[in-house]
C-alpha cells in the first residue's frame, strides 16, 4: 500500500500536465532549456534542440506576430468563419492559436500581437489581440 | 553495401485499382482485396506467391494483421508503417531491401478505402480521440485544409504566390482527368471556376482540396532477375527515399520547405537522375499547394518559382511537363490516401497503357508520396523501363 507515497504528486507529472495547471491559473509559460537556451513550446521533456533533459519554465512577454493565417469558413448558424493564425512569439517559438477583436480577413502576416488567457469550452486557451488595441 | 548498389535490383511487376470514385456497399478490405486481385494476376502471379506485405489504413492499428487474414497470406516480411497517403511509396524502400536481402520473393503494396460512402465523421472523431493534438486542437483548424492554407498563405506571402496560379493546378489536373475514364470528377473546370468557388479555408477553395472518394490500388514488387519472366514490362525502381520532419503545421521550421527537399534529393542520388531526366511525374496533390511545393522541392524549379512553373498550362496535357496524368488526387481519386494510386499511374505510363492521356515516350517517372496534416512526411521513388536502366 506504501506504492508512490513517497513522490511528491507536484513533481509526478509530465510537462504537458503542469503547463495546462499553470494555464488553468491564468499563467502562460513557455519552457527554456537549461543546455542550449532555447526556448521550446510546445512543453516537452526533452529539449528539441539540444535533447537535454532540464528545461525551466519562464513566463513569456506573450507578445509576437503573426507568421501565417487563415480563414476557416463555416456556416453562419454553426458560428460563422474564424481565424487560425500561426503566431511567432518574440522568444523564437510558433503557436497555433486564433487573433480575435478584429474580423478576420483584416489578420495579416506580420501583424503585431499580444497573448492573453481566455475562457474555452470549460478551460482555458491562449487567444491573442492585435497589439495596438490590447490593454 | 551502397544504396547505388540496389538501383534497379527490383521492380513494380503489377498493378490494380478498384471502386474508384463510389462504392457503396462495399467495405475497405473489399475494395482493397480486388485491387489486390488485379495487381496479383496484372503480374501473372497468383496470390499463393505473395510472400511479402506492405499496407496500412487510418482506421485500424494493426491493418496488417487484417489484411493477411482476409487475403489468407502467409507473409515472410510484413510492413505496416503508416505515415499517412505516402505510406505506400514508403513502403518501397523496405520492400526493396526485403526483397534484396531474400527475406521474401514478391511483396504486395495494397491500399483500400470506403471514405466517401461509409461515415467519415465518425472515424474522424474516432481518430481525435487516440490521438488528440492538445496544442492545436482547442483553435479547431479544419484539417487538413487549414494547415495547407496556412502553408499556401505563407507561400503567397514571401514569393508572391498567387490564387490563379494555385487555380492552374486544379486545372491541369482536370484536364489530365477528363482523358481518364477511371477518373472521378471530369466535368469542365476554368481558372475562373475555381476563383470564384466556395472558400474552404483562405485561400484554398473547395477546387484546391482533393476530392473524397472511395476506391482501391495495389502494386506487386519482385526482384528484377524474376519481374523480365513475368506477364508486362517490369518498371524497374531506381532509387527511393522518405524523409519525416514534423506531424503538426506549427512543427514545421519553414511553411515553405518540405521534406520532400531530402526525399527527393536522395532518390535522384540513388537512381544517379535529374529532374531534367524524368518523363513523367507524379505528385500528391491533396492540395493545389502541395504541387507548387514538390515542384520547388523536388528541383523541377526553384524555391518560391513554382507558382510561375505551372502557369499557362505547363503541367497540363500538352504542356512541358506532363504531372498527375490521371488527374491526381484533386480529380482522379482521393480516398484518404493517395499514395498507391500515383505509382500505379506511374507503371501504366511506363508500360503505355493509358489511353487518350499516355504521354508518349515514356521511358522515366517520379513518383511522390506526401502525408500528414502539414507535408508532414515524404517519399519520392524514380521508375524507369529497362531501356533506362
Amino acid at each position: 500500500m506504501a506504492r508512490g507515497t513517497s513522490v511528491q504528486p507536484a513533481m509526478n507529472r509530465g510537462a504537458e500536465a503542469r503547463y495546462a495547471a499553470a494555464l488553468s491559473a491564468g499563467r502562460f509559460l513557455l519552457q527554456r532549456c537549461n543546455d542550449c537556451t532555447a526556448h521550446v513550446f510546445y512543453p516537452r521533456e526533452l529539449c528539441p534542440n539540444c535533447h537535454g533533459a532540464s528545461l525551466a519554465w519562464v513566463e513569456t512577454r506573450g507578445t509576437g506576430s503573426v507568421y501565417s493565417v487563415t480563414t476557416v469558413r463555416r456556416k453562419p448558424e454553426a458560428g460563422g468563419d474564424y481565424n487560425v493564425s500561426l503566431v511567432e512569439l518574440d522568444e523564437g517559438v510558433r503557436l497555433l492559436s486564433c487573433v480575435e477583436g478584429i474580423p478576420p480577413p483584416e489578420v495579416r502576416i506580420g501583424l503585431r500581437v499580444t497573448a492573453r488567457i481566455a475562457d474555452h469550452h470549460g478551460g482555458k486557451r491562449v487567444v491573442f489581440d492585435p497589439a495596438e488595441r490590447a490593454k | 553495401m551502397n544504396l547505388r548498389d540496389l538501383r534497379g535490383s527490383v521492380a513494380v511487376v503489377g498493378a490494380g485499382t478498384a471502386g474508384i470514385g463510389e462504392a457503396p456497399g462495399y467495405t475497405d478490405i473489399e475494395l482493397l482485396a480486388l485491387a489486390a486481385k488485379a495487381a496479383v494476376e496484372d503480374a501473372g502471379l497468383t496470390m499463393r506467391d505473395i510472400d511479402g506485405l506492405a499496407t496500412a489504413n487510418l482506421n485500424a492499428a494493426m491493418w496488417p494483421l487484417n489484411v493477411v487474414e482476409y487475403l489468407k497470406l502467409r507473409p515472410k516480411f510484413v510492413e505496416g508503417t503508416n505515415l499517412g497517403g505516402s505510406a505506400f511509396v514508403a513502403h518501397m524502400l523496405p520492400a526493396m531491401l526485403a526483397l534484396s536481402a531474400g527475406v521474401c520473393d514478391a511483396v504486395l503494396v495494397c491500399y483500400g478505402s470506403t471514405q466517401r460512402t461509409s461515415g467519415r465523421r465518425e472515424k474522424l472523431q474516432a481518430r481525435t480521440l487516440l490521438d488528440p493534438f492538445p496544442f492545436e486542437a482547442p483553435y479547431e483548424p479544419f484539417n487538413p485544409p487549414s494547415s495547407y492554407a496556412l502553408i499556401a498563405a505563407r507561400h503567397m506571402h514571401q514569393y508572391g504566390t498567387t490564387r490563379r496560379q494555385l487555380a492552374e493546378v486544379a486545372v491541369a489536373a482536370r484536364g489530365w482527368a477528363r482523358l481518364n475514364p477511371e477518373a472521378f470528377a471530369r466535368d469542365p473546370l476554368t481558372i475562373a471556376d475555381v476563383l470564384a468557388a466556395r472558400m474552404v479555408s483562405d485561400p484554398l477553395t473547395v477546387h484546391d482540396c482533393c476530392l473524397v472518394t472511395d476506391g482501391a490500388a495495389a502494386f506487386v514488387m519482385t526482384r528484377s532477375e524474376r519481374a523480365k519472366h513475368l506477364a508486362k514490362q517490369p518498371a524497374y525502381l531506381l532509387g527511393t527515399a522518405t524523409a519525416a520532419w514534423h506531424r503538426q503545421v506549427s512543427g514545421m521550421d519553414d511553411l515553405t520547405v518540405t521534406p520532400a527537399l531530402e526525399s527527393g534529393a536522395r532518390a535522384f542520388s540513388m537512381a544517379g537522375l535529374a529532374p531534367q531526366d524524368i518523363d513523367v511525374v507524379q505528385l500528391y496533390d491533396a492540395f493545389t499547394i502541395n504541387t507548387i511545393l514538390f515542384l520547388e522541392d523536388l528541383g523541377f524549379c526553384a524555391k518560391g518559382e513554382g507558382g510561375r512553373f505551372v502557369e499557362n498550362g505547363a503541367i497540363a496535357p500538352g504542356g512541358r511537363l506532363p504531372v498527375n496524368t490521371n488527374g491526381g488526387g484533386l480529380s482522379c481519386v482521393h480516398p484518404n490516401m493517395y499514395g498507391a494510386f500515383a505509382v500505379v499511374e506511374a507503371v501504366r505510363q511506363l508500360r503505355g497503357e493509358c489511353g487518350e492521356r499516355q504521354v508518349k515516350g515514356v521511358a522515366t517517372a517520379l513518383v511522390h508520396g506526401n502525408g500528414g496534416v502539414a507535408a508532414s512526411s515524404q517519399s519520392t521513388s524514380v521508375l524507369a523501363l529497362a531501356e533506362a536502366l
